[in-house]
């Protein structure tokens, strides 16, 4: 043979795209929030958020190296993991917490399904679930400006409310500009809805992820918040949008391509159904905030979704 | 300005700048011909010459004995050298009449014009299409005397021309537009005679702003015929997504054109049977696109079938620096070959030629679910799933996902992150299903 020449199938050219493109696209998405969280809540938090990325991706990199398996930290996926984590962690944890989280949601939830794309919840947002259980106390402790604070939606389920803000133990209910900007108590991540709406656009010109999650799922709390809120009050179901980890959860953690359905119905099932749940959890459940814990209920129904709603194929059609 | 196109797909790089400027140019073929039996849909047709025999350009050599099949004519003069099985395009032996070239071109006689579309009879216009072996030039083809008689419940409202030339790299059809302009309308105008109440349409992408104005220039005077702008957009060329940017209708699934109306012809097949009609002259050449980085003096050649791509490569001025890829077709759809000495058969459109530094094949990583090859599969389909399934052989499962509608445009295979063979793995598991059916 005069030339070696390649055999393969068609098609002979492939796009730029990558997985760590992506990858990228998303920390860069969550660089405002996250720069917010530090700025907003001092060097423990940045603190947690180098821990959770270290532990994230230090966690890969020594199971696939147990398992004989290809190392796949470059693809940054076990980072971003990390930094969701990091993002929905209170504040004031101890550094052991970002540690143990970071490695569960690596190993127990991620590479024990799989790997990369097999993980059937999302790995951040379970091992959060997991902590919150495991450590309630350290979980629901809250501070802002070094003292100890309530999350708005706390100080709602105490009783607080829009019109009548100051409580008798002197806290006072953030107002909705404040909500709105982020000078608010929470996780380190997720007080910023401008922080994060940024993010979200950014991945939208990306076309890293598409709006019908996230704006299912966040018109599903305004409204439910708006009609089962009492009062049918507007600024109490925009309060609802922008507190919490609604804007977090909406843009960021629903959105997870492994645990979130693929086809266009399935993805506003998602929304709806995550919208729903958070409003049934905060309203009615034992807990202020119910984001995390509505999309890993959903994460469980993503099979499910996606099989009964098979896109129609071009040429289905009555003959 | 509004285009017309269908929805979804991809928009891969066009490539076309290596030679869309390149006038058509003629090569004569200087070494043997190969002529395989098979160059179309269907069965494959008998050759009717034998070895020591002396034929003539235009001589029929292979007769189609099928209904679904079309003849093969000798493109040039000289001695049968062996009826033989040779290496095909498509990768396989398919029995072929080797011609020994004489370099004469002397013809048969009666290569004569049969007059006017107008005044020939709609029987006469099907079977001079038939007999001049023609098929759709656009990589299917299917003989097209089948497709220009459909059944007489259809009623057909629209023949539509394909000038898309959606595939990265080619410019076959572009260059024939610009060039033999008159011959595509009067070949159009020869359809139109069959189906009288028929419009005519002639689809062009709007990356080729040149082909749109001299061929509107050309119809501005034929009422039944319009010149329709498409969206540059892969693929938009393909049958079904043309027909259903340019009228808006589906073809059900496992229907045909013809159930929705429509019937598609490429440009070089109408030009072919303008050749037959006003020239009577059998399909015996066609225009290849030889380009890529790997090519000296990429351009456009008007090619007797037959000849060895070797040759066609050479008169390109062979290589620039080493191939790492011979693809005859695009970049989306082609073949891949493993010899330069295979023929250019009737649908061969182009000769790729890619250097090593554009053949890598990167690396096939995990899927992440990022939904990208769904976004883009012009049917509709969701190809991660029938990856998964394919290599999974899960059969039930994979028809359950509408697998067989695939059409192997290779859009999903080309947006992936992961680098899957998303095509590759869903054509394998389409074809074995097929083949299980027809044997059970």
């Amino acid at each position: 043979m005069e030339h070696q020449l390649i055999v393969s199938a068609a098609p002979h050219t492939r796009s730029s795209e990558t997985i760590d493109r992506i990858m990228r696209d998303v920390l860069i998405a969550l660089l405002p929030a996250t720069i917010f969280g530090v700025f907003n809540f001092g060097l423990n938090a940045l603190l947690t958020v180098i821990l959770c990325i270290a532990s994230c991706v230090g966690a890969e990199y020594i199971y696939e190296k147990l398992t004989h398996k290809e190392v796949t930290v470059g693809d940054y996926s076990a980072a971003v993991t990390g930094l969701l984590l990091a993002l929905n962690l209170p504040p004031s944890v101890p550094f052991w917490i970002p540690i143990i989280g970071g490695a569960f949601a690596i190993v127990v939830v991620k590479q024990l399904y799989g790997g990369l794309g097999q993980n059937f919840m999302n790995p951040a947002l379970a091992a959060r679930a997991f902590l919150l259980i495991s450590f309630a106390g350290i979980m629901t402790t809250w501070q802002l400006d070094g003292i100890t604070t309530a999350t708005p939606l706390g100080m709602l389920s105490n009783g607080l409310t829009l019109a009548n803000p100051i409580g008798e133990n002197g806290m006072i209910l953030p107002s909705l500009l404040d909500a709105f900007l982020g000078r608010i108590g929470g996780c380190i991540g997720e007080t910023s809805a401008i922080a994060l709406l940024i993010g979200g656009i950014y991945l939208l010109a990306r076309k890293v992820i598409n709006w019908r999650i996230p704006v299912t799922f966040i018109l599903t709390v305004f409204v439910l918040a708006f009609l089962l809120g009492g009062g049918f009050s507007l600024s109490f179901a925009a309060y609802q949008v922008v507190t919490g980890g609604l804007m977090l959860g909406a843009i960021f953690m629903a959105t997870d391509y492994s645990s979130s359905p693929v086809t266009p119905i399935g993805q506003w099932i998602m929304g709806i159904g995550c919208g729903f749940l958070t409003v049934i959890i905060r309203f009615y459940g034992g807990y202020p905030e119910g984001v995390s814990f509505a999309i890993i209920i959903m994460n469980l129904f993503v099979p499910l979704i996606d099989k009964y709603t098979i896109p129609r194929a071009f040429g289905e059609v009555a003959r | 300005m509004k285009t017309l196109s269908f929805n979804k797909g991809i928009h891969p790089k066009h490539h076309k700048a290596y030679t869309e400027n390149q006038p058509i140019q003629i090569i004569k073929p200087k070494g043997d011909l190969v002529f395989p039996m098979l160059q179309h849909i269907g069965a494959p047709c008998e050759p009717i010459v034998k070895k020591g025999d002396t034929v003539r350009v235009g001589q029929k050599i292979g007769e189609a004995k099928a209904f679904v099949s079309a003849p093969v004519h000798s493109s040039v003069s000289g001695t049968v050298k062996k009826v033989t099985p040779m290496l095909h395009p498509n990768g396989s032996q398919v029995l072929s009449v080797i011609i020994e070239n004489d370099g004469e071109y002397t013809e048969i006689e009666g290569m004569e014009p049969r007059g006017d579309s107008s005044s020939l009879s709609r029987e006469t216009i099907i079977e001079l299409i038939k007999e001049a072996g023609i098929v759709g030039m656009g990589g299917a083809c299917f003989p097209t005397f089948i497709k220009l008689s459909p059944p007489p419940d259809k009623k057909i409202d629209f023949i539509i021309v394909n000038g898309a030339e959606c595939e990265p790299y080619l410019t076959s059809d572009y260059r024939v537009m610009l060039e033999e302009t008159d011959r595509v309308v009067l070949g159009l105008k020869t359809v139109l005679k069959l189906f009288p109440k028929a419009q005519g349409i002639i689809g062009i992408e709007d990356n080729k702003p040149e082909a749109i104005k001299v061929m509107k220039a050309a119809v501005a005077k034929e009422d039944r015929i319009a010149v329709k702008v498409l969206k540059t957009k892969y693929p938009q060329g393909a049958e079904k997504q043309l027909i259903h940017a340019v009228t808006k209708r589906e073809v059900p699934s496992g229907g045909l054109p013809a159930d929705v109306g429509c019937i598609v012809q490429n440009i070089d097949t109408v030009v072919a049977i303008h050749r037959a009609i006003y020239r009577g002259r059998p399909l015996m050449r066609r225009i290849v696109t030889v380009t890529g980085d790997a090519v000296k003096n990429p351009g456009n050649f008007k090619v007797r079938i037959g000849t060895s791509c070797r040759e066609v490569i050479e008169a390109a001025g062979g290589f620039k620096t080493e191939p790492g890829k011979i693809i005859s077709g695009g970049p989306m759809m082609g073949i891949a070959l493993f010899d330069m000495d295979v023929p250019i058969i009737k649908g061969s459109s182009a000769i790729l030629c890619l250097s090593k530094k554009q053949t890598v094949i990167e690396k096939e990583s995990a899927c992440i679910r990022c939904r990208k090859c769904i976004q883009a599969c012009p049917m509709y389909l969701m190809p991660l799933e029938l990856n998964k399934y394919a290599i999974h052989n899960e059969d039930d499962f994979f028809v359950k996902f509408k697998g067989l509608e695939c059409m192997e445009c290779g859009s999903c295979s080309y947006v992936c992150p992961a680098k899957r063979h998303l095509t590759q793995s869903i054509k394998t598991k389409k074809r074995s299903i097929l083949a299980n059916r027809k044997k059970s």
